[in-house]
């Protein structure tokens, strides 16, 4: 029953894997790719001051999206779990925020163009507000427009499990606080947020994780202007440096599973089913 | 019931506005894909036309739409149909230990984390490596089942884990054959939940960019051929084939959404003269 499972995953998941760590130690010409052992990679790698500015830009991205989402993805789940009274209009809404989820990510990134270019409608609202005397050029291939984007695409992944938790939180356990004698933060505080905290806690991998990951986004909604590691490893694919993107994508691996170790640490992810 | 209360309405509000966010910038590219002859990426509208649409139908400079949304659909069904069968007996499976299973759901949980640029790279590196021939069918479709299963697996799990047991043991006791409890007992219990995992399936490889880009080989499919289009073209036939694809993606979804009303509603139907027979 298993195998297909177990095939797809030792041929598509743990070969590439394995095979990426040996490239890594692999050598390179400008047309061809040689098989080695030599660290020189990596060598390079943890030898060049772009490596850390690159991976200070991934965890800066990370970070500041993972709190936009958090906050963003809680006040969403909280509203349809406890504020809206019907199952039907609960599935309906829920629905409402997921659909954009199974349509193009791509698109959804084009999209922000006629929003933030230089004579795009901020602007042009900015302007006619008189916030503005000119266009303001940072909207758009910057920053902000990565971290917009990364708001924008994967705030469903902290929606999604937090409103899961949360609908199987046993309601008698809020009116016990309220009767208690509880005020609507506390109940927030003391009892809604620990109860949520799985919910919480997988949303919180998915973002990172996806952030971590993310070339596409840094590179259009940037303009190419900014990097994170994944952006630094298309960059050497692009070239048909194989041993040293696979060192980079090593690395970044690593870092991508050790944080996801810490975070699986307050989480039982198949006791949350 | 009780009288809202004002946070209620804040928080309405705050909805509002995050549905707005969502949504917003996709309605804008479609209206701004009627956009005039003359236009351009941006507002204001000069005239109101169909012209973009019909320039995509139209032999393009770059680029083969066509070709790649073809391609786009049949992977599509490759991957959904995979999903769904190896996601269902894969969640048959994990019902009960067994060697590896603790492993195997790490792994699950590893193709969820990985970035997918890893998968990209190692799976077009093992192709060309070892002789094997670079293509969307074979490597494109084994990449984006790395992305699909876990979803497909998740999904089942759930399911598995809200499975109420004593149907199966009925079936058993009244003489039915492991695999006729399957076939009569266990899948017309889960079938809505297959409708999601389907949908997944195929969405998510629809729309998948990442994992097909170093896989595909020299056929695009069409996330590769709508980012290709980016870096060079700059005009609202971009939005009219975004605007194109995101309506595909709505009616694939509208179309899952009604099956899975419908097969909950027959459920329902068909179990509602439970017990009446004694």
């Amino acid at each position: 029953m298993v195998s297909p499972l177990a095939a797809v995953l030792l041929l598509f998941l743990v070969m590439p894997i394995i095979l990426i760590v040996i490239v890594s130690f692999w050598r390179a010409t400008e047309f061809s790719i040689i098989p080695a052992f030599e660290f020189e990679n990596y060598e390079f790698l943890f030898g060049s001051s772009v490596t850390y500015k690159v991976f200070y830009n991934t965890f800066k991205y990370a970070l500041i999206t993972w709190a936009f989402t958090l906050v963003m993805g809680f006040t969403v789940a909280y509203y349809l779990a406890f504020h809206i009274r019907s199952l039907t209009w609960q599935v309906a809404l829920f629905l409402l925020c997921t659909i954009p989820f199974w349509t193009s990510n791509i698109i959804r990134m084009i999209s922000w163009i006629p929003f933030l270019g230089r004579n795009g409608i901020a602007n042009s609202a900015l302007m006619s507000w008189g916030v503005i005397d000119e266009p303001v050029e940072w909207l758009l291939f910057s920053d902000f427009a990565v971290i917009l984007a990364f708001v924008h695409l994967y705030t469903l992944f902290m929606v999604v499990p937090i409103f899961n938790t949360m609908m199987r939180i046993d309601k008698s356990l809020i009116e016990a606080a309220r009767d208690a004698g509880a005020n609507g933060a506390q109940i927030l505080w003391n009892v809604i947020i620990p109860l949520t905290k799985p919910g919480i806690m997988i949303g919180t991998i998915f973002v990172v994780t996806l952030v971590m990951g993310d070339f596409i986004t840094v590179r259009f909604m940037s303009g190419s202007q900014s990097a994170n590691v994944g952006r630094l490893i298309s960059n050497d694919i692009a070239l048909l440096q194989y041993p040293s993107a696979s060192a980079t994508a090593i690395v970044l691996l690593a870092t991508v599973l050790i944080t996801i170790g810490i975070l699986l640490r307050f989480v039982d992810i198949r006791k949350e089913l | 019931m009780e009288p809202r209360p004002r946070s209620f309405y804040v928080l309405s509000a705050f909805f509002a506005l995050f549905v707005l966010f969502l949504y917003g910038p996709t309605l804008t590219i479609a209206i701004l894909s009627f956009q005039g002859e003359g236009g351009g990426l941006t507002f204001p509208m000069r005239g109101v036309s169909m012209y973009w649409f019909y320039d995509l139908f139209e032999q393009q400079a770059v680029g083969d739409i066509w070709g790649s949304f073809r391609r786009s659909i049949v992977l599509g069904l490759m991957v959904m149909i995979t999903t769904v069968v190896v996601s269902v007996m894969g969640g048959l499976a994990f019902r009960k230990k067994f060697v590896g299973s603790g492993i195997l759901f790490y792994l699950i949980i590893t193709a969820l984390v990985i970035p997918s640029i890893l998968v990209s790279l190692g799976v077009g590196l093992l192709f060309s490596q070892s002789g094997l021939n670079v293509h969307w069918s074979t490597s494109g479709f084994g990449a984006q089942l790395t992305w699909t299963l876990p979803f497909g697996l998740l999904i089942m799990f759930a399911v598995f884990n809200r499975f109420d047991k004593s149907y199966e043991e009925a079936a058993r006791d009244l003489g039915a054959s492991p695999w006729q409890t399957i076939r009569y007992v266990v899948l017309p219990i889960i079938a809505p939940s297959l409708i999601g995992v389907a949908l997944f399936g195929f969405t998510l490889s629809y729309d998948e960019f990442a994992r097909t880009l170093l896989t595909a080989g020299s056929y695009n499919t069409l996330p590769l051929e709508i980012y290709g289009m980016t870096t060079n073209v700059t005009s609202p036939v971009l939005y009219a084939l975004g605007t194109l694809t995101t309506l595909f993606s709505l009616l694939i979804i509208g179309v899952f959404l009604a099956l899975a009303l419908l097969s909950n509603r027959r459920k329902a139907r068909a179990g509602s003269d439970a017990g009446k027979a004694v």
